[in-house]
């Protein structure tokens, strides 16, 4: 459905977009990952003909970007980072606008309508986009983009700056989306696209870094837990026990929170499941209760740090000819 | 392109500029037209009302088309209209008619003050024609050039500045070419005075080669406005 061939874009001395290939097939929810200023805006843009790529190309349901780019467009609907709103139109005004704009021949204000009852747009169809909240805003770009059922759909960073209620909502949304359509969702958040995506791509400083199905990369950098414990007692005495559990790495003191508690961050070797032997450890001591016990998320760069790290493994066994 | 166009002309009127421009347009160009034609009870003097009209529009033009682009690019809405199945041709020409519409609708409301001149003589009606058509022709040209320099930056203020200065100085040129001492340089300056083409009309008579000028002079700068946006994208 999308394929994205050698692309790469550079940007005076910058090379933003380094030689990235990937895929979408038909159906598919694809999460596209990267920190910020990864190249995962100027990949989109690129993709969507907001900008041209410097080598490599783009195709849309078989079309080219560049060759046919009128023809490309209209596969695609488009959510920019920063939803392209026209702050003094009426949702109604500016939803017909981009109706006309996308050169639809649907029934239009029973395809509208449609639209905005599925991004739950309805009770504010007569008011000015400027004066709406934040998330509305953002429904009313992603009802833009899907004006005129396009077969493909991108969302470049859906969820930034909304509360947790409306990212539910809008991850929700999506996994609705996916079942008609094929789907692009850009994040710097790794929750994210676990809840959503069948597949992750991963950028980082414009090369890519993995393309795998979301289980696959979810247990390749899974594999080392980090804890975060809150016990009672004196800090030496638990410290001291802690590190005499079989499989714990490290810990380190977070600090004091309560006034008789300590949090401990507590690293344990890869693929050990640490919580039961810790438990027993704790409660065999006697006087050293615990009362908190949560499971670290990876951050990105975490991930990254892993995912490079078994990409040389990966690239010294095939140099010793083991694989 | 049609889309975008009824947008940006309905802009107007969602935003107190198509006002102030028709306004200012019918009020300037009543009382300029009131001191030199009415109160001088001549013909004679339409030259002089037509050189301060454009005048004029050195002002009010960059007023019209300041927001086209720039505000597109400041509030991002660049992406949606780039990004949807409409050519950079299309998208560049929609903005332009449309101010070109307002231009030209002011324009044509305005040219009823001549309507008066009949209730108390007979004018020349050729001088008054060959007149009107000049000044609409220089003023679609300015209109173009508001428009590409609308598309070099996002402020609408520096784009209104700049488009003014252009403006100007097209207008200038035809004083102030004669002390240039460098030929070379002076035949240059020439090409973009609109004023030394705008000669024949105010004799009475159409010259189609001034026409043909106006009009590609405007083609330039809206085909400069498409470069703009191509070059763009390459960056």
């Amino acid at each position: 459905m999308i394929e994205i061939n050698e692309l790469t874009k550079v940007f005076g001395a910058n090379r933003a977009v380094d030689n990235v290939t990937f895929s979408v097939e038909p159906g598919e929810i694809m999460g596209f990952l990267g920190p910020n200023g990864a190249g995962k805006s100027t990949t989109l843009n690129i993709l969507t003909g907001y900008l041209s790529a410097t080598s490599g190309n783009c195709k849309v349901n078989g079309v080219d970007i560049l060759e046919n780019p009128i023809e490309a467009k209209r596969q695609i609907g488009f959510l920019p980072e920063q939803p392209p709103l026209y702050m003094d139109m009426t949702v109604k005004e500016y939803l017909r606008f981009v109706y006309d704009l996308k050169g639809c021949r649907l029934p239009r204000d029973q395809h509208i309508r449609e639209k905005c009852d599925v991004v739950k747009i309805g009770d504010v169809y007569d008011r000015i986009i400027g004066n709406l909240s934040k998330g509305y805003k953002q429904r009313v770009g992603i009802a833009q983009a899907l004006i005129g059922d396009p077969p493909v759909l991108i969302f470049d960073e859906p969820t930034v700056g909304l509360d947790p209620k409306q990212i539910i909502e809008i991850r929700n949304l999506i996994r609705v989306l996916g079942q008609k359509h094929t789907i692009i969702l850009s994040t710097h958040i790794l929750p994210e696209v676990q809840a959503v995506c069948d597949r992750i791509v991963v950028i980082n400083k414009g090369k890519l870094v993995a393309n795998e199905k979301t289980e696959n990369l979810v247990t390749a950098v899974d594999g080392s837990r980090k804890l975060i414990a809150k016990i009672v007692g004196r800090e030496e005495d638990v410290l001291k026990v802690l590190r005499n559990v079989p499989g714990v790495k490290s810990v380190d003191v977070l600090g004091k929170r309560d006034t008789d508690s300590v949090s401990y961050l507590i690293e344990s070797e890869d693929r050990v499941d640490i919580r039961k032997p810790l438990f027993y450890a704790l409660s065999a001591s006697g006087n050293m209760p615990l009362i908190g016990l949560e499971g670290m998320e990876l951050s990105l760069e975490d991930i990254f740090i892993r995912l490079v790290s078994e990409n040389r493994k990966a690239a010294r066994g095939t140099k010793g000819g083991k694989s | 392109m049609f889309a975008i166009y009824k947008r940006e002309l309905r802009s107007y009127f969602i935003t107190p500029l198509g006002y102030i421009f028709c306004g200012m347009f019918l009020l300037v160009s009543g009382i300029l037209f009131y001191r030199t034609t009415l109160a001088a009870q001549s013909t004679e003097s339409l030259s002089e009302y037509f050189l301060y009209l454009l005048m004029m529009f050195a002002v009010l033009i960059p007023l019209l088309t300041m927001r086209l682009l720039a505000d597109d690019r400041r509030s991002k809405t660049e992406q949606l209209l780039m990004t949807a199945p409409v050519s950079i041709t299309g998208m560049v020409m929609g903005k332009y008619l449309a101010a070109l519409t307002i231009y030209g609708c002011t324009f044509l409301v305005n040219a009823f003050n001549f309507v008066l001149l009949y209730l108390y003589g007979t004018p020349n009606t050729a001088a008054i024609l060959a007149n009107i058509l000049g000044v609409f022709l220089i003023g679609a040209a300015f209109v173009a050039v508001g428009l590409f320099l609308s598309s070099l930056t996002q402020s609408q203020l520096i784009a209104a500045v700049s488009s003014i200065g252009v403006i100007v100085a097209m207008l200038l040129i035809r004083f102030v070419n004669t002390y240039i001492p460098y030929a070379w340089l002076r035949s240059v300056l020439q090409w973009f005075s609109v004023l030394d083409r705008f000669v024949p009309f105010s004799n009475q008579s159409l010259s189609i080669p001034s026409i043909v000028y106006y009009a590609s002079l405007a083609a330039l700068f809206v085909f400069l406005t498409v470069r703009v946006y191509d070059k763009r994208r390459w960056a």
